[in-house]
Parts: structure tokens; sequence; C-alpha cells
């Protein structure tokens, strides 16, 4: 096998697979996409549910199908893969260390790496969730790879805590195979998943969501034999009187994202402590020279079109750094989280790539706004370099922006961006 | 009824353990009785970790003399048992005046106890050796013989031990009573049958109040279970600077809320003290975690929310025995006798911190009475003292790593990716001498699962393996024993019971 690489690609999800099609498509000459499963596409391979694909192919899809676009085309293009390979350490010159059952240790060099390790799962511990640990408290994830990949159900009795995403989606999932769904309860007074989803699959199948309300306490020896519902005020402090016992077998909790970078820092990249994820300029490079990242492993987005955008991005940006037009670094500027925003994504802006493309902007606002909005974009003297009209502004759900070319002389001038959300 | 045993030894904790494997060195046909489907699953598997240096007991109490005999016997005992253990030394620090008076105190308790090597160290001094400590530490008691053990890997070691030289381990075998003729211990009944024996170790932890009054001994004797609540810390966000224990000074309630290291590598903080009313309530509450980390932090400023990955509780087997010796005035210290209304009995109770610590001392202590009560212990000619450790793939090098994949494969697929925990790991714990054939029971073996994504990944791929080597359904396999399975059924598997697509619709 090759050991020598222009770019290696880390996971093979759907940020993965854009970047590594697009550091080929942009004469990147070697490319490897590294997967610790055995089969590419992430965790699209669980989402059998559709969704995907309407913002890229104007085609409304379910995972694998749009997971199997992008690997038949890699596959085309002679991309290399490594399967059911774990990479153990990565350093900031760009060795690569992994292991599997058929090379054993393999030590690679990439002239430039894509991040692309996505999220996990937030755990009860995290957030803390009182009570015995039995048998039955799954995250929706694992929840889902045991009834969609597995095909084995982990419970009958379902109550789930969280409005997120996969936990909406798990609970239409389960009750299709005849479990029961006791109940969503979400802490936030608002949905932190996609309207879309609450409708198709909390609404659509009868499902009970109570918003304000979390999970007081997890009763069972073995296995999980209750939980205790309890109403919270803003502080999420319970409210007296408002106790209720759910009986159930098992608890699922879909309570938050978080982008995997624990391999991020070994290699030095540094992360931004509010997305968790790495400090990425416009080519989603990070802080280390020629390591980028893509996708779920830099902040956490609910289109995986957005994935496959920013994947493009950052393939693009491998193949060049690999071919040595090193992007530089005094031609940046930040961006920055301003009114009623959480934070931006990406952290910089490089002046001159505005001159060839677009670059798209994502965030997520602190306070939902429930009527019309104007996200815009400024300079230090406020003057708009971009902006955009929204219905509404909620925090589950991403708001995208993007500045076009046209902007490029505006941006010329500016020390810094900000981005603000505010009422019309 | 089988053969008799000479010993029948209840409860397979760390105590349990220990002194079936110290006990295995004789010509004895020793029984280990454990209720649940593993071996160190109660007090033993929750607890601090700590190999207390014996500064903290009441001079001239069994807990004393054990704590301090025990500490001694780590090193070669960790050594020939290959359990992991670091004696780094621990430090109780004071952070106001009040606090420094307790200093000496325990400087002098430890003398007497015979703790060596113990150093009352300045504000400045503590500081310099642990910056993270909070600014205004005004002294510190060192004590260079304590240190971090791993109470998982130890009971296991210690049970695997005991099995390799011929000790026979019943799992999920519970004590119901004794058999007995007059005042002498004739055997023991199970929920798997009656054994018979010449004599029983009652070391049935939280238990052994239950056992003992079974037997007509110590009524008055009673456990009272006190809950310690802990929070573990992502090892990949925060450390402590060098690898150790630190104590706040003591209060009524115990030995305080302690910050830690882990032989794992992460920080432990915690316990709390907490009386509850079951011996089956391991909950963890909202107060107590509030509680420990308002303690951890009065020590460790710097420690952040955002790095807790687990929280757990244990339950310390609290007893009401007074010392032996009836010019100490202390009543809650370790029960470790032959009682002597009852003939037959070696009574071990109320062992909670530094139980772990005394266990081996404990052991030498019941080989000691019994021979003090005319039992002839022959040493077997091929006793093997030595369990060697199984590989852990995390703690070797890139070549060692590389050269055990190319060995067994198995080696070169990790399962757990937080914890670096690899097939071949998983697998070699399932056909261990004490076969691990629970997810816990592996997660206690491998130290899988207890990461940041705290099983969320590996669980489907352990189920698998459990499934495969043990030939069962995938439906079968539990988390902790009967009852917990994790799965319930195939998807399409629907019973009439429940909802169907037409009801749906």
């Amino acid at each position: 096998m090759k050991h020598n690489y222009d770019v290696i690609i880390i996971g093979s999800g759907p940020g993965g697979l854009a970047a590594a099609i697009a550091a080929k498509e942009n004469q990147a000459e070697d490319v490897l996409i590294i997967e610790r499963d055995i089969e590419l596409g992430g965790i699209l391979v669980q989402c059998i549910h559709n969704g995907f694909g309407l913002e890229i192919f104007d085609e409304d899809m379910p995972g694998p199908t749009y997971a199997q676009h992008f690997i038949e085309k890699a596959k085309g293009l002679g991309i290399d893969t490594l399967m059911d390979t774990m990479v153990l350490d990565i350093t900031p010159d760009r060795k690569v260390y992994a292991i599997n059952k058929r090379q054993g240790y393999v030590e690679l060099f990439a002239r430039s790496i894509v991040l692309a390790m996505g999220c996990r799962e937030r755990t009860r511990a995290q957030i803390m969730l009182p009570g015995s640990r039995p048998a039955g408290v799954y995250t929706a994830g694992t929840a889902q790879r045991f009834v969609n990949v597995e095909g084995r159900m982990p419970g009958e009795k379902f109550v789930i805590l969280g409005s997120g995403d996969i936990g909406m989606i798990m609970a239409r999932r389960l009750t299709i195979e005849g479990a029961r769904v006791e109940r969503v309860l979400e802490i936030m007074p608002y949905l932190t998943g996609l309207t879309r989803n609450y409708v198709q699959c909390l609404l659509d199948y009868g499902i009970t969501l109570q918003k304000q309300r979390t999970v007081n306490r997890i009763v069972g020896r073995d296995r999980v034999e209750a939980i205790e519902a309890v109403s919270v005020d803003e502080s999420w402090n319970p409210i007296p009187g408002t106790m209720e016992t759910i009986p159930c077998d098992s608890l699922l909790l879909s309570v938050g994202l978080i982008p995997e970078n624990e391999l991020s820092k070994k290699a030095g990249v540094l992360l931004d402590p509010v997305t968790n994820g790495p400090y990425v300029d416009d080519r989603f490079m990070t802080n280390v020279p020629g390591i980028f990242a893509a996708g779920n492993v830099v902040h956490v987005y609910d289109l995986v079109d957005w994935v496959t955008e920013a994947g493009t991005v950052a393939g693009k940006g491998a193949a060049a750094f690999a071919q040595a037009e090193k992007v530089k670094a005094d031609e940046q500027i930040p961006l920055e989280a301003g009114e009623n925003i959480r934070y931006v994504v990406p952290h910089k802006l490089t002046k001159a790539n505005l001159a060839e493309e677009l670059v798209r902007l994502q965030m997520r606002v602190i306070t939902p706004i429930e009527e019309r909005v104007l996200v815009t974009v400024e300079d230090q003297n406020g003057e708009v370099v971009a902006k955009k009209a929204e219905a509404y502004a909620r925090p589950g759900e991403i708001l995208s922006l993007a500045i076009k070319p046209k902007a490029f002389d505006a941006v010329q001038n500016a020390m810094k961006l900000t981005v603000n959300v505010r009422k019309r | 009824m089988t053969q008799p045993y000479d010993v029948i030894i209840i409860g397979a904790g760390i105590v349990g353990s220990m002194v079936a494997r110290f006990l295995s060195k004789f010509q004895l046909d020793i029984l280990l009785i454990e209720k649940e489907i593993d071996v160190g699953m109660g007090t033993s598997s929750a607890n601090s970790a700590a190999i207390h240096a014996g500064y903290d007991a009441l001079p001239g109490t069994n807990k004393a003399l054990t704590n301090v005999m025990g500490v001694d016997m780590w090193p070669q005992l960790s050594h020939e048992l290959g359990i992991d253990y670091d004696r780094c030394g621990d430090y109780v620090v004071a952070v106001n005046d009040e606090d420094r008076l307790v200093l000496e105190e325990l400087m002098e308790r430890g003398q007497q106890n015979g703790v060596p090597g113990m150093e009352i160290i300045s504000g400045e001094e503590m500081r310099q050796r642990e910056p993270l400590l909070r600014a205004d530490t005004v002294g510190a008691l060192w004590a260079p013989t304590g240190g971090i053990g791993d109470p998982f890997g130890a009971t296991i070691a210690a049970a695997e031990n005991a099995v390799m030289n011929g000790v026979i381990l019943k799992l999920n075998t519970a004590f119901d009573g004794f058999i007995m003729e007059g005042s002498q211990l004739k055997g023991v009944c199970t929920n798997q049958g009656d054994f018979e024996c010449r004599w029983v170790v009652n070391a049935a932890g939280l238990y052994a109040d239950d056992v003992m009054h079974k037997a007509g001994v110590r009524p008055e004797f009673k456990i009272r279970p006190r809950r310690g609540e802990y929070i573990i810390l992502d090892k990949a966000d925060f450390q402590l600077t060098n690898r150790t224990i630190l104590f706040p000074t003591p209060s009524a309630k115990g030995k305080g809320i302690l910050v830690a290291s882990t032989l794992h590598g992460n920080v432990i903080v915690g316990p709390n003290a907490n009386f509850v009313e079951s011996k089956e309530n391991k909950d963890v509450t909202d107060e107590g975690i509030q509680e420990i980390w308002s303690g951890g932090k009065k020590l460790v400023p710097a420690i952040n929310r955002k790095h807790i990955i687990a929280q757990f509780a244990g339950l310390r087997a609290t007893g009401n025995a007074p010392t032996p010796n009836p010019d100490i005035d202390y009543n809650q210290d370790f029960i470790i006798e032959i009682p002597e209304k009852i003939q037959g009995l070696v009574n071990l109770g109320g062992i909670e911190s530094p139980g772990f610590t005394a266990a081996p001392a404990i052991a030498v202590r019941v080989i000691e009475m019994l021979e003090d009560a005319g039992e002839k212990l022959q040493e077997k000619p091929d006793w093997n003292p030595v369990r060697v450790p199984r590989p852990v793939f995390r703690h070797l090098s890139r070549d060692e790593q590389a050269a055990l994949i190319a060995k067994d494969p198995a080696y070169g697929r990790i399962v757990c990716r937080c914890e670096t925990v690899t097939e071949g790991e998983i697998r070699a714990e399932i056909h261990a001498p004490i076969p691990a054939d629970t997810y816990d029971a592996i997660k206690r073996r491998t130290w899988l699962g207890t990461g940041r994504c705290q099983g969320g990944f590996d669980m489907p791929r352990v189920v698998e393996i459990l499934s495969e080597e043990l030939g069962i359904p995938s439906e079968a396999v539990t988390k902790k024993g009967k009852g917990s399975e994790l799965l319930f059924r195939r998807t399409k598997d629907v019973d009439e019971d429940h909802l169907t697509m037409e009801d749906l619709l």
C-alpha cells in the first residue's frame, strides 16, 4: 500500500466524502479516506429516514441513498479507502498513525489532512441526570444503530428526553417498529430540532411533546422501570407539584451533539469553546497549516447538504495546500458573533478568496425571534457588506448567509466583520 | 450435597477475593460464592481507589492496624497479581489556621500508626507542587506512602489468582442461611443448593450483618449503607499537574471530598457521605452532585463542569462495631474475628474505607486467626502467586502494538474509541479464567465505555462480540446480569400486544 498521500481524509461521512471528491477534482493526485466502520457513509448509513438532498439535489432522499451518490462518485474517481481502520494519532507535521486487522499498524504521511470525524452525542452524565444506572438508557443515535443497522429493538416503552432531530426521528422509527413512545420531553421552552421533524415525526404519530419539562430521576436497578418527569422554570429549577412517574423500560437521550475533536487536539488544532470545533478560515483550514476540518467536526449542522458543501470547500482547500498554494494568513480578517448570535462559522475570512467565489457563513442565534429578522454582516464601521431577510430566527435552526463576490471591494477595507440578527 | 469444603467464603468483593487468594496458598478446598453475576460488583465497584497511607484511622483500631499493614503489602502484591498501582503519595490540604492544627493532629496519629515519611509542608511549597490548588492554601500534610490503586482490577486479579490456584468460584450464588449442628457451622444454604464445609468466612460487605445474624452472632451489629457520589472528568480536558490524591482536612463526616488522579488517567472528584435506607440505592442525586462539585471546587477551583463525563455512586458498609480494645473509644471499627459462641465462622464486617487498602492485611489476619484456632495449614508445593496481566493495548508502545496486532489481528480493531480498547482485549476477557460475560464485566476489566461517549459507540459492537463468543442471541446479552438485557427483540417481530400499522392509521 501507498504511504504518502496528497490528501488524507479522516472519516467518510458526507463531509469526508465531499472533501475527498473535491480534492481529487482539484488536482490532488493521491487521495485516501480512512473510515473506522466497515462501510463508507458515516452516520448516513443508519439514517434511513428521508429529508436528505433537498438543497443540493432538489430531491428528498434517505441517508444511505444520499451517501451512495457520493460513494459512487468517489469510487469512480479512484479515491483510495482504508476501511475498518481507526486513526490513533495525527501529528502537526501531518503524520497519520492508524490500525486495522489486515495491515496492522500503519504510518502514513499527508501533504494535507481533512478532519471529518463528525460529532458524538451528549450523554446522560454530561447533562447530569440523577437516579440509578440500569440498562435501557441510550443516546438516540445508539438506539438508531441498534434498530436500523443491527435490526434489534432496544426497548418497548420509551420516554425520549430532548427534542433534537435524532430524538424525534427515533420516536417515529420506534413507533413504526411497534414500540410505544410515551413522551418526548424538552427542557427548553422551544423545540431544539427542525419544525418539519416535529410535524412529520411527532404530530403525525400522535406522540406528545412536553416543553419545559425534563427527567428528574431514572428508576430501576437492572433495567429502567420508570422515569420521573418534572416541569422546570426558566432557570431549569424543578417546579414543585409537577412530578409524574412514567413507567417505561427505556430512556432515549437526544440532548445535543458535540464535535469530535480529540484527534484534532493531538495535532495541535485549537478549538473554539463555543462550537467545540476548530477555529477555521474560509477554506476550513485550522490553525495548523495543512490540516483542514469539514462538517460536524467544525460545528453541528442541521442539514447534511451544508456538510457536503463544507466538505467540498475543505477538500478544495486541502488540494490547493497540497500543491503548495499556501494561503497567506495576513490576508485574513476575523468573523465575529454580534447581536443575538451565538457563533459564526467560519471564524476567519480570506479576503482574496471572495474575488472568485462566494463564502457561506453559518450561525446560530441565542434567543428565538418569531417574526421577520434581518441578518447583517457589518464591518468595524457598521457598513453592511452582506444581508439577508428571514421569516424568523430560532436557536434550533442554523442561519445561513453568503457573502458574494460582489462584496469583494467592500470587504477589502474591513478589519473585521460582525454578524447580527435583529428584528426588522 | 457435594463434597465438603474446608472453607466457604461468602462474597467476592475485594475482601473475599483477597481472602480466597491468600488462603489458596494452603492445601484447602475452598469455595468462593458471590450473589452477583461477577466479582467486585458491590462496594468494590465504586470507591475512591485510594491506597491510604494510614494517618486517618484512630491508633489501635482494626482500621489503623490493617491499613498500615495493607499499604506495606501493596507494592509486592500489585507486582505479583499484575494490578495497576502507583505509590504517588497523597496530600491533606489546609486552607486556614484551624485546618493547619488538624494537619498536626493527623501527623501525630499517623506516626502512632507507624506511617513512614510524613511531612508538613508550607502552603507555598504545596502550591509549587500543585499550582491548581486554591491560592490561599496554607499548608499540607504529605504522605509518601499514600497511593492510587485499581479496585476493579485488584478484585478481579485476586479472584483470578485464587481460581488459578484451585479455588472454586460460584457466581449468581446467594447465601440463604447456615447449616448448623449446635454451635458448630456445618455449611451454607444458597439459591444454588447447600454446601458443606468446616469454615465459613463472612465477607458479605454490605450484607455482612445479615449473614452473621443468621448464625446468631452480634445481633446488635448493623450496617448502615453510607452513599458516596463521584464525578469523573474527561482526561483529554483536565489533569492534575502530577498524579496524586488531594484531600481536604477531614471532618466528622469522613475524609472529605477529594480531587485525585485515577490510574485510568482521569480526575475523580468525590465522595460525599450520606446514609441511605437501601443497600441497593446507588442513585446519583442532584443535591449530591452539587455537594461534591462545590467540595471539589473549593480545593481545585480550576475544575470545569464542561469536562464532566460520568457520575456514579457507591455504598460504604458502615458498621457500629466497637474496637476490640476497650481502652479505645471508637465504634465504627472493622470486625475481624472468630466469634466465641460459634465454631467455624470467620467474621469480617463493617469493612468501609480503608477496606480496599486493608484487604490483603485482613486476608493475612484471617490466616493467623485460623492457625490460632488450631487449623493446621499446609502450604501447597505448587502454589503460584503470580497472575500475568493480559495486554492493555493503550499502555503499549507503537512497536509493541504493531507486534501484538501481527500476532493476533483482533488487536487491530478499536471497539472503544475514547479509551482505545481493542476487540482483542474484549475477546481475551471473555475467555479469561473468570469469564467476563456481561457488558459491565467487560467495562470494569478493559475500561471501555467509560470515556466521553459513555459507551454510545462501543455498545452495539460489544453486544455483537459477546453474542458471538458466548453463542447466545444478542437479545440475551445483559448489562449486569439477568433482568438487565440490552435488547428486546428483532425489528419487525411485533407481538399482538403492541401497536400495528393499522392501529396507527
